[in-house]
């Protein structure tokens, strides 16, 4: 702090509210005097967009990177794999890698929940799977439920699931680790039991029979439909964002330059054409045109939306920072640490359920060879790759989307390249370890940043 | 809001002698406190007037009963024996949220801060601001700046970093904000000067004195004497828990303040409140 700017353009933007008053006392005047010269604030947001770049770069060199390097990380595997085969980059095997990285960023995203308040669940694998099978189940024959029947049952199953351990961690004081561990092992033995129920499961596998859920992977939109859907988003960001800065401004408040803005909305519509456009190309095999967006895509990007909303702009969601940050504090603070802790364990098995059920839609078929104890370290690894952090209260949503599409493009990478599971997975552990090391290497640089 | 700044305010009788809670009613009267754990008594009766508009520290030994005394205040723990009256009114607080909702806000030496938000989420935390489902962000920033403004803490960057980013001044301040933004009455501060460096100190005791300027009731418990001179209007030492001395600071000075601390007497302070307190204001 000791090195603040003491030129101080555009006083009165923000941060600096007025000029201290003389000292009221004998004693420190020259101390109070030479403490308050010394940290005279400077104001962050000044309002230029060069000012926002130069305050960013600060930003990162004090060591909060942000995603910075997770999305190098991304470029440099995909330049690494476009190198190494030059069918890596093309349509058909983008959008195939799109459809790949939903299950893992499903189940990042459900991580994400419960690794903001310092806890961990590691049963979200066979959760999923249950989620899965009792959807399954419900669809095919010989109930043959409405496909929404059977989502929403699978989903309530999972939440309940979620719930429970997150009452057995919050009231009874267990280690989220130690009931979610005794949940890696019990819950694939219910998910083993609920298949051995069902006479009509062959080999331990139940076939997805109902069109819609199949289709939620492996069908497509329209390509005109994708450009709707498309214009529809970019109008909506658009909108919300100039109606944040604009409030801000209504309240006297530093708002980000009109540019910033208005660059954001075109990266995200320009990121958004590109994805349209390689999904509408056609990557059809021999003579059957194939073409449109996965539905999968659009899902995942809806609940990303909504999970990311819910932190970033509800109670809960900051109630959940609070408590990963200090509980103590949240608990001073009034908050009911009980009922936000168990909410989020039961939001974990809500997504861990959706993901279960986008795999057996992926796979057309859901069984109890599941890999669930894997998934669950991708899990976390998508998210902490992200940049969340496993201590509570750092972390977002998007890194969740972020380091699952890592793992996804290590998965498809390897695949194209012909290296088996051997090789993947020990790519797979370099990148955690790197992404981990990196986050780390950035906090120590800001402690001592801090502490200088 | 500049003439003000110039003396100690508000004013204070100087000089009166005691017993204390001359100038008019104190917001915070404790008669006959008594506290017990188990065997040990940590507080043997305390009678206490805490004034509005100033600064009352509150010193003692380690183990004098001074931690034990604000935890009954903020409704930590209850008292064994004796009443507390809030505003005249006598009162039960026999939880910290009872204590927060009277208007009874306690900065604990630990701040109670979420390190990972940043200031303005710090200060309305469990009490935010929405509209509808969605918190009002902007609502919320600037009802911050207006209580950072009002108590003239200006030497934040942004309101929108992280606490944890902070020095240790401006965190006390963020916590000091906090508990004046819930429109307490009463702020009560625990060591708020231990950790910190020189200018850091200066800052958090000027802070101290625009609490009180606004006239809200402020409880210090300090082991530094010259901090607590620097700040105080009043004095009690609180001594194997009972106050053996309270006053006007202007009626001690760091000696008998020492005296009273250690051995629960003064022998020079036994002939300054009889003279009318002709011990000079110590600085």
């Amino acid at each position: 702090m000791a090195t603040q700017r003491r030129d101080a353009p555009g006083l009165g933007e923000a941060g600096v509210i007025a000029q201290p008053p003389g000292v009221a006392r004998s004693g420190d005047d020259l101390t109070l005097a030479a403490a308050e010269a010394d940290l005279l604030a400077a104001p962050e947001l000044s309002g230029s967009l060069a000012e926002y770049a130069r305050l960013w770069l600060k930003r990162v060199r004090g060591g909060e990177s942000g995603m910075l390097p997770v999305l190098g990380g991304l470029v440099l595997l995909v330049v690494i794999f476009q190198v190494e085969n030059s069918k890596f980059l093309s349509a058909g095997n983008l959008t195939n890698l799109l459809v790949q990285a939903a299950v893992f960023v499903l189940l990042g995203m459900a991580e994400v929940f419960v690794l903001l308040l310092g806890e961990i669940d590691l049963s979200v694998g066979y959760v999923a799977g249950i989620g899965g099978v009792i959807m399954g189940e419900l669809t095919g024959y010989p109930l043959s439920l409405p496909w929404w029947v059977g989502i929403l049952a699978g989903l309530a199953a999972t939440t309940a699931i979620g719930l429970l351990q997150g009452t057995l961690v919050t009231r009874l004081h267990v280690p989220s680790f130690v009931v979610t561990l005794g949940g890696l092992l019990g819950w694939e033995g219910v998910m083993i039991w609920l298949v051995d129920r069902d006479g009509n499961a062959t080999g331990g596998t139940i076939r997805i029979t109902n069109d819609i859920i199949y289709d939620l992977v492996n069908g497509n939109l329209s390509p005109v439909a994708g450009w709707a859907a498309l214009a529809v988003v970019v109008a909506a960001f658009a909108a919300l964002a100039i109606m944040r800065d604009r409030r801000r401004r209504a309240s006297g408040l530093a708002a980000p330059p009109a540019g910033l803005t208005i660059a954001k909305i075109i990266f995200v519509a320009v990121a958004g054409v590109a994805l349209v456009t390689v999904c509408n190309l056609n990557r059809g095999v021999g003579l059957q045109p194939l073409s449109g967006i996965p539905w999968i895509v659009p899902i995942v990007l809806a609940l990303l939306a909504g999970s990311t909303f819910l932190l970033g702009r509800t109670r809960f969601g900051r109630y959940v920072y609070a408590i990963g940050g200090n509980a103590e504090a949240a608990r001073r603070a009034g908050i009911n640490l009980s009922r936000v802790r168990i909410a989020a364990f039961a939001l974990t098995g809500l997504l861990g359920g959706a993901a279960g059920i986008v795999y057996a839609s992926q796979l057309g078929s859901i069984s109890i060879d599941i890999p669930g104890g894997t998934y669950v370290l991708y899990a976390v690894a998508a998210a902490v790759i992200g940049g969340t952090s496993l201590f509570g209260g750092r972390g977002k949503m998007v890194h969740a989307l972020l380091g699952g599409l890592v793992i996804a493009v290590i998965y498809n990478g390897m695949g194209l390249l012909g290296l088996g599971s051997a090789a993947q997975f020990m790519v797979t552990a370099l990148v955690l370890v790197a992404a981990a090391t990196v986050d780390a290497l950035a906090r120590r640089n800001r402690k001592t940043s801090r502490a200088a | 809001m500049t003439a003000d700044s110039t003396r100690p305010a508000p004013e204070a009788p100087a000089g009166q002698a005691p017993p204390p809670g001359r100038e008019g009613e104190p917001i915070l009267r404790l008669r006959g406190i008594g506290k017990n754990f188990g065997a040990v008594q940590a507080l043997a009766g305390v009678d206490l007037d805490v004034p509005a508009g100033q600064v009352t520290a509150l010193v003692g030994d380690n183990g004098a009963g001074k931690s034990t005394l604000i935890k009954t205040i903020a409704g930590i723990w209850e008292p064994d024996t004796g009443q507390i009256f809030w505003k005249g009114q006598p009162v039960r607080i026999s939880s910290p949220k009872e204590a927060t909702d009277l208007g009874i806000a306690t900065v604990y030496q630990d701040l109670a801060l979420c390190d990972n938000l940043d200031i303005v989420q710090n200060m309305y935390l469990g009490h935010e601001v929405r509209r509808g489902w969605l918190l009002d962000e902007a609502g919320m920033e600037t009802g911050a700046r207006r209580t950072l403004a009002d108590l003239r803490v200006t030497t934040v960057r942004s309101i929108r970093q992280p606490v944890g980013s902070l020095s240790g001044g401006q965190r006390q301040a963020v916590a000091v904000a906090k508990a004046v933004r819930l429109q307490a009455g009463l702020v009560i501060m625990d060591e708020p000067t231990a950790a910190l460096g020189v200018s850091q100190t200066a800052l958090v005791l000027d802070l101290i004195r625009q609490l009180a300027r606004r006239g809200v009731a402020v409880i210090v418990i300090s082991h530094n004497l010259s901090d607590v001179f620097a700040v105080a209007d009043r004095l009690a030492v609180l001594r194997l828990g009972r106050i053996v001395a309270a006053g006007p600071a202007s009626e001690f000075d760091t000696q008998t303040a020492v005296d009273f601390i250690t051995s629960g007497t003064s022998s020079r302070a036994a002939q300054a409140p009889a003279g009318g307190g002709t011990s000079g204001p110590e600085g």
